[in-house]
């Protein structure tokens, strides 16, 4: 096969520039003598021409004036230069061009060609880049390939034909018949491309999907002959008859499979003889085993079959390849909800791959143990977590804090072990845990006044060891000032007690204050702290006034205002003191209207740091929701309200009542609304059509994470199967659904669906979700989509 | 661009980057049912120099999008540790990739497609280039870049699997080279 002399001239001039500027003069130069080359007319050196072209395109430079010329070059009678045309069309035309549009005719000549070759070169490139009009123009002509008797045009035929029903779905009809007679073929790159064309079609259409049901004994059949049958030296990849065969065909029967009891039967067999028989020495083997797995996770299998695919994925945690473990855990996420005790047999090697090199197979370990943390392992897996967490690499840090906390959260046995493991956390990731991290975990010790001498104690020794925390030091600081009686005390049942002296609480304190790693909110935090000791303490007040009185001239305002503030407090609101530096009363989550309350008591601008944070970040959610929906009512678009909906609907009902004139209103119109609690609750109806109702209801979890619950009812006179609901939400929202309770929905509203999904969203975007409706109603399927712009509640 | 310039900052660009992509997560998340059947979206071979070698793209690609996924592949795959994991996360898609020799073979799988098997699709690309060429290396894949599109184009069609044995693609191979070699004689012209 002699190469193209000028061609390889050409590159190897390129090549030997020595810099970037020479090799764009080499390349201008090509550039230039080939666009003087398609001006004239027929010459012999065409095709070299447009390889050049070719491979100048590829380097990154323009070459757009090279597509008239694979036009022209497609349209020639000889091959060679067919061949360079059409892969030109591949490289430079695509569906958006208009110059794709003038090769239509010429395909369509070539897929008439007696020679198969030119055949192959126009069913290729229809396939890679055949715009819709093209596609409905030349289905027909596909169709009658997939006839022919030659099994290397037929092959080509078939996966064009798939290119043809994904651009243009209606077509998916016009193949069906000859897809269904292709899987009696032979060879195997026909078969290939006969289940790759009958997945497709299924794909887009329930009704072909019923009808390819009944192929399941014919695949299954074909399956059998690739597993038992010996070697082929064709076929075989170490040890794996036409691995890639049996893969596509594994993923047709997943589909096939899928909610029908009779097909999924068909199958079993089969796939426990694959999961036995088939190699896993090598990753061919264990591609096609982990195929088998997803397909029998995915469709009605026996429980002895789940337990076998479970342990399949198991016996794959523990080999030797990093990708198979990575591909076990990514199988095992899917699946943890869904079966959750299974994968809990698995949970120990789960474990012991947080401690693997790689950083992709940490995470998914990290994530896989997060979602597999219950009550009863909680005490051991935390152990190990918190061991993660101490030597994980620092992309991971945030996700495990967080993931710690929600764990230690949900299931913590004791407060004691709760306040222990979240100290933990900020003693070795301080710097990466969230803003909230310090509010909730000083609710969480004012809640706990049991061991508030303990808790105090602890932190008070966390302080002296190590003020770089800023969130520690933080909750340190605050605590010391609140319960610094306690610390002075010196007893404490919990732990040894250490002894502790005024003079020695205020110097940790005022090192806080004057180290250069301290942040502002540190510091005020510190200073707040230092105030509050003056009237637990007995001997040093002056020590306290002074220090007050030098932070009055600090270049930091809100410190200075503190520390102003606080010396009024000494001078000449004295009496007063004691009152106002009292033990803080037990904070509550999650009510709005108490919170605002408290702090609108308070006569003297208190800054209580811990609070102010947790009102902030408790505050925005309701309020940004409000104001948007105020101001698309001052600009006029009165945006529908759904219907049915309880506390948010007369909400807002009484936003149209009230005055809507200056902006000013606004701010009254919050401040009226914020006493008001929400109920539990609220319910909206999202979609009500052909006597199938869907509602919609959410609570709030936590800063971020939110539970919405849907509830499909059926009030029709038939009973309605296969339905299932698909949600999707904006980006950086992340989603998770729950297993639905059934899929069926009797008659006359005889028993409700409810499933479950929960949301996270840690950016607080506006919260939207778009929700697709499916489900089979006497015969026919019904498709619906429906948006929610607005959650109840929200 | 200097080159000193990206010595420099390469580094802790390379490192920013990664940890971008990889956190990236997906645009749009449906309920777990979504299980259609996609194809290969793209297959990029590339030097270890960052020099692309060969492009294929199986969904329409304006220039623009291609030459930013062609950026962030070669940021991605280059700095990776030769005994890590094959598969990585990138936008809504899995890359899986291979390093032979002194080229990396790149592919993007849509969310369901088996990460395993794209490996084994990879592997057998290199055993046909490997037939074809006798003992391919780099150069040959620079020089005669056209033929390894055509084999490429036996192998894979529509980002699928087009023929699964080895031997049926090399036979297809020569006779088109011999179909091409008759017919320039037969048109007295000179080889190709």
């Amino acid at each position: 096969m002699s190469p193209s002399v000028p061609l390889q001239e050409m590159i190897r001039a390129i090549r030997s520039a020595r810099t970037q500027c020479e090799e764009r003069g080499v390349i201008q130069r090509e550039c230039a003598a080939i666009r003087a080359q398609f001006r004239q007319t027929d010459n012999g050196g065409r095709s070299h021409n447009l390889a050049k072209l070719l491979y100048v395109h590829m380097l990154g430079y323009p070459a757009h004036f090279g597509q008239m010329e694979c036009v022209r070059m497609i349209a020639s009678p000889r091959y060679s230069e067919k061949r360079v045309g059409y892969l030109g069309a591949m490289m430079l035309l695509d569906e958006k061009q208009d110059a794709s549009l003038l090769i239509t005719n010429s395909i369509k000549n070539d897929l008439s060609h007696s020679n198969q070759y030119v055949q192959s070169l126009a069913l290729c490139t229809l396939a890679c880049m055949g715009s819709a009009e093209m596609c409905r123009d030349l289905a027909p002509e596909i169709d009658r390939l997939l006839r022919s008797s030659n099994s290397y045009i037929k092959k080509k035929a078939a996966l064009c034909a798939v290119h043809i029903v994904r651009k243009v779905h209606d077509l998916g009809e016009l193949f069906v018949p000859s897809a269904r007679s292709l899987l009696s073929e032979k060879n195997h790159g026909v078969l290939h491309g006969a289940v790759v064309l009958i997945t497709e079609l299924c794909e887009r259409s329930p009704e072909t999907l019923e009808r390819f049901r009944k192929t399941v004994p014919d695949l299954v059949q074909i399956m059998k002959g690739l597993v038992i049958s010996g070697y082929s030296p064709d076929h075989d990849v170490a040890g794996v008859s036409d691995p890639f065969l049996q893969v596509r065909i594994l993923r047709l029967l997943r589909i096939l499979g899928r909610n029908n009891e009779a097909a999924s039967d068909a199958m079993n067999d089969l796939l426990a003889q694959v999961a036995t028989n088939t190699d896993s020495t090598k990753t061919v083997g264990n591609a096609v085993l982990y195929e088998t797995v997803l397909t029998v996770l995915d469709i009605k299998s026996e429980s002895g079959l789940r337990v076998l695919a479970v342990n399949i994925l198991g016996r794959f945690l523990l080999n030797n390849d990093r990708n198979i473990r990575y591909i076990a855990m990514t199988s095992l996420q899917k699946i943890v909800l869904t079966d959750h005790n299974a994968v809990q047999r698995h949970r120990g090697t789960i474990v012991d791959c947080l401690k693997d090199q790689d950083a992709s197979v940490k995470r998914r370990a990290l994530e896989l143990s997060l979602a597999l943390v219950s009550a009863s392992n909680i005490r051991s897996m935390m152990k190990e977590l918190l061991i993660f967490l101490s030597s994980c690499p620092p992309e991971l840090r945030a996700q495990a804090a967080s993931g710690i906390f929600n764990a230690a959260e949900r299931y913590a046995p004791s407060k004691r072990w709760h306040i222990d493991t979240i100290l933990h956390v900020l003693t070795t990731a301080g710097g990466d845990v969230r803003d909230e991290t310090v509010p909730n975990l000083i609710q969480l010790i004012t809640n706990t006044s049991e061991l508030h001498c303990y808790t105090v104690h602890k932190l008070y020794r966390a302080l002296l060891t190590d003020i770089s925390q800023q969130p520690l030091v933080q909750v340190a600081c605050w605590c010391i000032g609140e319960y610094g009686d306690l610390l002075l005390k010196g007893e404490c049942q919990e732990t040894e007690a250490v002894q502790v002296t005024e003079d020695d609480v205020l110097d940790a304190l005022e090192i806080v204050l004057q180290s250069h790693m301290s942040t502002p909110t540190t510091r005020g935090f510190a200073l707040t702290a230092t105030m509050k000791l003056s009237t637990r303490i007995t001997d040093n007040v002056d020590r306290i006034r002074s220090i007050v009185s030098i932070y009055g001239s600090c270049i930091d305002v809100e410190l200075q205002q503190r520390a102003v503030e606080y010396n009024a407090l000494f001078k000449k609101y004295d009496h007063m003191r004691a009152a106002v530096l009292e033990r803080m009363p037990v904070i509550q989550k999650n009510s709005l209207g108490q919170t605002n309350g408290e702090l609108s008591e308070e006569p003297m601008k208190e800054s209580q740091p811990g609070k102010v944070k947790q009102e902030e970040t408790a505050l925005p959610p309701q309020p940004a929701g409000q104001v948007v929906d105020l101001l698309d009512l001052l600009g006029g678009s009165q945006e529908p309200l759904q219907p049915g909906s309880s506390v948010a609907g007369s909400a807002s009902t009484q936003l149209t009542a009230a005055p809507t004139s200056a902006g000013g209103d606004l701010l009254d119109l919050l401040g009226g609304f914020e006493p008001t609690p929400l109920a539990p609750a609220p319910t909206v109806t999202v979609y009500e059509k052909n006597g199938v109702t869907l509602t919609l209801s959410c609570e709030q979890q936590s800063e971020s994470g939110l539970t919405v619950t849907l509830t499909a009812s059926n009030s029709t006179d038939s009973d309605i199967s296969g339905f299932t609901l698909q949600a999707a939400v904006p980006k950086s929202v992340q989603l998770q659904m729950r297993a639905p309770s059934t899929d069926c929905l009797p008659a006359h509203g005889g028993a409700k669906l409810t499933q479950l999904v929960v949301l996270n969203n840690p950016n607080k975007v506006n919260l939207k979700m778009r929700i697709r409706v499916s489900y089979t109603c006497q015969g026919s399927v019904v498709q619906d989509m429906v948006q929610v712009d607005s959650f109840p509640g929200l | 661009m200097a080159k000193s310039l990206q010595s420099c900052f390469f580094n802790q660009v390379i490192d920013r980057v990664q940890q971008q992509v990889e956190e990236s997560q997906f645009y749009f998340t449906l309920a777990p049912r979504e299980n259609s059947v996609k194809e290969l979206r793209f297959l990029l071979l590339f030097s270890r120099q960052g020099k692309l070698r060969l492009q294929k793209w199986f969904v329409p690609t304006s220039d623009r999008e291609r030459k930013k996924v062609i950026r962030d592949m070669i940021m991605l795959v280059l700095p990776r540790q030769p005994r890590t994991c094959n598969f990585l996360r990138w936008k809504d898609l899995k890359i899986v990739y291979k390093r032979y020799a002194s080229l990396y073979f790149c592919a993007g799988l849509e969310e369901q497609d088996n990460e395993l098997l794209a490996l084994e699709v990879l592997h057998r690309y290199v055993e046909l280039l490997d037939k074809y060429f006798g003992n391919v290396c780099e150069l040959d894949i620079i020089f005669n870049f056209e033929k390894a599109y055509f084999i490429l184009d036996e192998f894979l069609m529509g980002g699928e699997v087009l023929e699964t044995s080895k031997f049926a693609v090399n036979v297809s191979m020569e006779q088109a080279d011999t179909l091409q070699e008759t017919m320039e004689e037969y048109m007295s012209k000179p080889a190709y």
